[in-house]
């Protein structure tokens, strides 16, 4: 047999479940997208229409914030881990990316437990305030589910980025007279930027598109995988559910394409 | 005295960041932990006090014992499927590095990007209409294996180019070894690490996966994350919290084995 009649024969199976199980089925979604009384239009009416409209907006400035919050965090935590050795830093290291293989819905669950009608906050600022704090089934309980949900994929990503960076820039800084905040400030978190393109692309594409921890904690948070899944199944409103999908597809994949192409690899998972 | 200064201000720093890693490690680790505890307490609003008992556990086998074995049986699949598709695939795709194989390799990554909402929707939409694969547990399994084969594949592909797979296959060639034979005996031992890791990926993304197969399942068909959803919304906080130990139990060790793994491949 051939090199290349072998090659071939070595991705046939791939690309024949591919094209069988994606790239037709994708293809339909972009189809029926069109097929509602508005036709075409309906992809339009994601942003003209009031209501998809506000939710995408939502849904965009839920997944900034988180982004930016969880960026802040990660930094602080993941120089920190990277640049001190002490006792008991492998155990934190492995408490903090623990979480990595939690499902959405099992995230969802931790932050029921953390900030529900019976959780921990609750119970704290019952006790300090007399006050019972609840947060977790509102936009404030998606956002520390989408933190919970990125912060051990980002501290990974800001680590591995901070240990390839060149001490020896600081040091020389530092000669200079220069202090820790301004080492900071102008060495070490410039160098760090393709890091935060990378990883923070990630994790607002996965909060865009996250379903699980929303479907968890309440199915009326406005945000666009929630209004997918209910003119899905309440409304049958197929034609709709369908454009709304393939423009938060869109979205995802430009967002982690354009971060691509300014800072090299990135690879998401969404649970 | 600017060195106590500036030791003072050191060690405030350290402490600042030590206490603020501590909070995130905190945030993290503090509602696994609580949950833990409510799947083996008698009472979780009077705390561990009311005594420690497994009839939570017990009562998790008995009403979801079918979603756990199904969820084995798809992420086991899922990892034939791709093991069989993926590996030779990533072969070919590095031994022809053309702008074909990188549009491939695109294209099976999209996955990955796309939320796994929309790829369900397309899977109904395209074969909704099949009602015997619709109702069966392949129709999980085929969304299992669109969403994990880039895992497979790139991890494989990752250890060809770190190995440098290609001289090795150029000097079976020239020993006169047939395609299929480097196959066997030169690139698949070669591929080992990141076959493993890639396998290690598969079954743990598979076992815990929810966007898609939420959509995807039928009332027969439900796997552990679409029961620990169902369990969540509809069962009292103990039984719920037995069901997640559970599924932690299942993803610890692998989870362990993933970073024992990347361990030894930063070592080498």
């Amino acid at each position: 047999m051939r090199l290349n009649t072998f090659l071939t024969l070595c991705l046939l199976p791939l690309a024949l479940t591919v094209v069988a199980f994606f790239l037709l089925p994708m293809a339909r979604l972009v189809a029926v997208g069109a097929t509602g009384p508005s036709g075409i239009a309906a992809y339009a009416a994601i942003l003209i229409e009031p209501r998809y409209r506000g939710t995408l907006v939502n849904t965009i400035l839920l997944s900034a914030a988180t982004t930016a919050a969880t960026l802040a965090i990660a930094t602080v935590a993941g120089i920190f881990l990277q640049r001190h050795r002490f006792p008991g830093r492998a155990v934190l290291v492995a408490l903090l990316t623990f979480p990595l293989a939690f499902p959405g819905v099992v995230v969802g669950f931790m932050i029921i437990l953390l900030a529900g009608r019976q959780g921990l906050i609750g119970e704290i600022t019952l006790a300090l305030f007399g006050d019972k704090q609840v947060w977790a089934y509102s936009m404030q309980g998606l956002f520390l589910g989408y933190l919970y949900f990125s912060i051990p994929r980002v501290i990974l990503t800001i680590m591995a980025a901070v240990e390839k960076l060149d001490t020896s820039l600081e040091e020389a800084a530092r000669a200079l007279g220069a202090g820790p905040w301004a080492v900071m400030r102008d060495v070490v978190l410039p160098a760090l930027v393709p890091a935060f393109i990378a990883s923070g692309a990630i994790a607002f594409a996965t909060a865009m598109g996250a379903f699980g921890t929303a479907f968890t904690l309440a199915t009326d948070i406005d945000v666009l995988p929630m209004l997918i899944y209910t003119e899905f199944t309440l409304s049958a409103n197929v034609a709709t559910a369908a454009a709304l999908s393939v423009g938060l597809g869109l979205v995802a994949w430009a967002i982690l394409a354009l971060a691509r192409s300014i800072a090299g690899n990135t690879i998401a998972a969404a649970g | 005295m600017l060195k106590t200064v500036t030791r003072w201000r050191d060690r405030l720093i350290f402490s600042a960041q030590l206490a603020f890693t501590l909070l995130v490690a905190a945030f993290l680790i503090v509602p696994a932990v609580l949950s833990m505890m409510a799947g083996v307490t008698v009472n979780y609003f009077r705390g561990i006090r009311s005594g420690v008992t497994l009839e939570w556990i017990a009562q998790v086998w008995d009403l979801y014992a079918d979603t756990i074995v199904r969820s084995f049986l798809i992420a086991l699949s899922a990892l034939v499927v791709t093991l069989v598709i993926g590996v030779p695939a990533a072969y070919a795709l590095y031994v022809r590095r053309g702008s074909l194989a990188r549009l491939v390799e695109e294209i099976i990554t999209l996955p990955l990007a796309i939320p796994g909402l929309a790829i369900a929707l397309a899977l109904l939409l395209t074969y909704g209409g099949f009602s015997d694969f619709r109702r069966s547990w392949l129709f999980i399994l085929a969304g299992h294996v669109v969403f994990t084969l880039p895992f497979m594949v790139r991890s494989v592909i990752a250890v060809f180019a770190a190995t440098d797979v290609r001289t090795l296959d150029e000097g079976a060639a020239s020993l006169g070894a047939s395609p299929w034979r480097r196959f066997r005996d030169v690139i698949v031992p070669n591929a080992r690490p990141g076959i493993l890791a890639g396998a290690l990926m598969v079954v743990t993304l598979s076992l815990g996966e929810f966007n898609l197969t939420w959509m995807l399942h039928t009332p027969l068909t439900k796997t552990l994350p679409v029961g620990l959803a169902d369990s969540y919304a509809s069962m009292r906080l103990e039984v719920a919290s037995a069901y997640t130990l559970v599924f932690f139990v299942m993803i610890i060790p692998l989870l362990v084995a993933m970073q024992v793994f990347a361990g030894w491949g930063t070592r080498r």
